[in-house]
């Protein structure tokens, strides 16, 4: 492992952390928030935009399609991240039990599975016109769909309990066994699986950091921050109007 | 967890090997519940060895491969489901004055994975006599079984104790929960077993089983940290 490698992953990782925080923090303002949501809704615009109008390198097989970089990728990074906050929401939940923690767990949960479902359906129109196929047996895919699996079993889950408090408790129990579990094989197995149809994998040009190009690179990172930022944004209104309900429903 | 009162706690160890002695004495005496098991596994080899017989001789490998982990799969969802779910809540409360919440999901994850292992050999064996041995490489194949025997037993353990808090269909329940959080582990197992059918070298799927090793110790972490706080309740 060489000095860059490892400077990378202790920054992604610094990075994670430092996004976790900020996606609490977010999502539990109590204020407007006038600012942040003026610039996420400025780099979606934006980065979709300029994404579809510059000039992208010709590279065999995916062409003008790569311009999808700048769409599934970000929804998968924005995903995972509003996942990881679901996850520390149930582990608040364990320590000290409460409503709120349990509704924003459930709420992240779900715009997880919302931008799951973007990305599957960003990443199936662009294999129709790449592979040919909507869906090909490929590691990745097949991790996308177990990750929508147990978010689907997490709702189930949820929806068979009548007692609140102990639908609370056990559903947070299996958030995180079922991320502890899972998750984080889906990436190391396209891994070990060898080659791979998906662009960044063997033999196929892609999208990783040697091919990305730096213009792309440019619209790329904002694209990134900007779907993170939305499903954080999207959290909020969800949570918001669950909170709402509870308390319609108390009085 | 225990009450300060008590003079000398009683070691982790030896709770755990009360609590597994109890689970094989409860499964002797209830013998009818683990023949029904052998029973299932037997008769699910059989109907698949009935249905390629019709098309003349055994199926091939990839299929052989297939078939002998959807029925290991579905015959561990059986055997597990009742573990947690034949107690009811009166002796879940007895227990919990007893015993640490640790020393139930070990003895019952021990359990689970020597229930399987047994179901595991048991199936595989019936498998080879019915629809042929199409081996190449035994050790590693069995090797690798034993080892989805632990892995199906850590992951259902910790499943089966939240289906069982659901109530109502447990093994429904326990189907939907478990599947998805199987699928990178049994990924990983076909994997294995297919390179052990086709005799290559162990160096080949060193990567996949230590992964697969590691998955287990994961999954087993995460379940001895997570079950007390799901006993609690």
């Amino acid at each position: 492992m060489s000095t860059a490698a490892i400077i990378g992953s202790v920054s992604g990782v610094a990075m994670t952390v430092v996004g976790v925080w900020g996606g609490q923090y977010l999502i539990e303002q109590r204020t407007a928030g006038v600012v942040w949501k003026t610039i996420t809704a400025l780099l979606l615009i934006g980065a979709s935009a300029v994404g579809i109008l510059i000039t992208v390198p010709r590279l065999p097989i995916v062409n003008e399609s790569i311009r999808n970089l700048f769409f599934h990728v970000p929804m998968w990074f924005s995903m995972i991240m509003v996942l990881l906050v679901s996850v520390w929401y149930s582990i608040r939940y364990l320590r000290e039990p409460s409503e709120r923690l349990d509704v924003l767990a459930h709420e992240s949960a779900k715009s997880g599975i919302v931008l799951g479902l973007l990305g599957l359906a960003t990443g199936s129109v662009w294999a129709k016109f790449t592979w040919g196929a909507w869906w090909t047996p490929d590691p990745r895919l097949n991790g996308a769909a177990v990750a929508m699996l147990i978010y689907g079993a997490y709702l189930v889950l949820r929806g068979s309990f009548r007692d609140e408090q102990q639908r609370a408790r056990v559903s947070a129990i299996y958030n995180i066994f079922a991320f502890a579990a899972a998750i984080p094989l889906l990436f190391v197995l396209p891994r070990l699986s060898g080659p791979s149809l998906h662009p960044g994998q063997t033999g196929n040009p892609g999208f990783n950091q040697y091919d990305l190009d730096n213009t792309m690179r440019q619209v790329f990172y904002p694209a990134v921050i900007g779907w993170i930022l939305f499903a954080f944004w999207l959290t909020q209104v969800t949570s918001r109007f669950a909170f709402l309900k509870l308390k319609h429903d108390e009085n | 967890m225990r009450p300060e009162t008590e003079p000398a706690p009683v070691p982790l160890l030896r709770e755990i090997s009360t609590l597994l002695a109890k689970d094989f004495r409860l499964e002797w005496r209830q013998r009818a519940a683990l023949g029904g098991l052998l029973l299932y596994v037997g008769s699910t080899v059989f109907v698949c060895f009935l249905s390629f017989s019709l098309r003349g001789g055994t199926p091939p490998p990839p299929a052989w491969n297939a078939l002998l982990w959807v029925i290991l799969l579905f015959a561990a969802i059986n055997a597990v489901a009742k573990g947690f779910m034949q107690e009811s809540p009166g002796q879940r409360l007895y227990y919990y004055t007893l015993v640490r919440p640790q020393a139930v999901i070990l003895a019952k994850m021990l359990y689970n994975a020597l229930l399987l292992t047994v179901v595991a050999l048991l199936g595989l064996f019936l498998y080879t006599v019915f629809l042929g041995n199409p081996i190449q490489n035994p050790g590693l194949f069995v090797a690798n079984l034993l080892l989805g025997a632990v892995g199906f037993a850590t992951t259902l353990t910790l499943v089966s104790g939240i289906a069982a808090k659901a109530g109502g269909n447990g093994a429904t329940l326990m189907a939907v929960l478990g599947f998805p959080i199987m699928v990178p582990m049994l990924l990983l197992l076909i994997k294995v077993s297919k390179n052990a059918l086709d005799g290559l070298d162990w160096s080949v799927s060193q990567s996949a089983v230590l992964t697969l090793v590691a998955l287990n110790m994961i999954v087993g972490a995460t379940s001895y940290l997570l079950f007390p706080f799901l006993w609690r309740g």
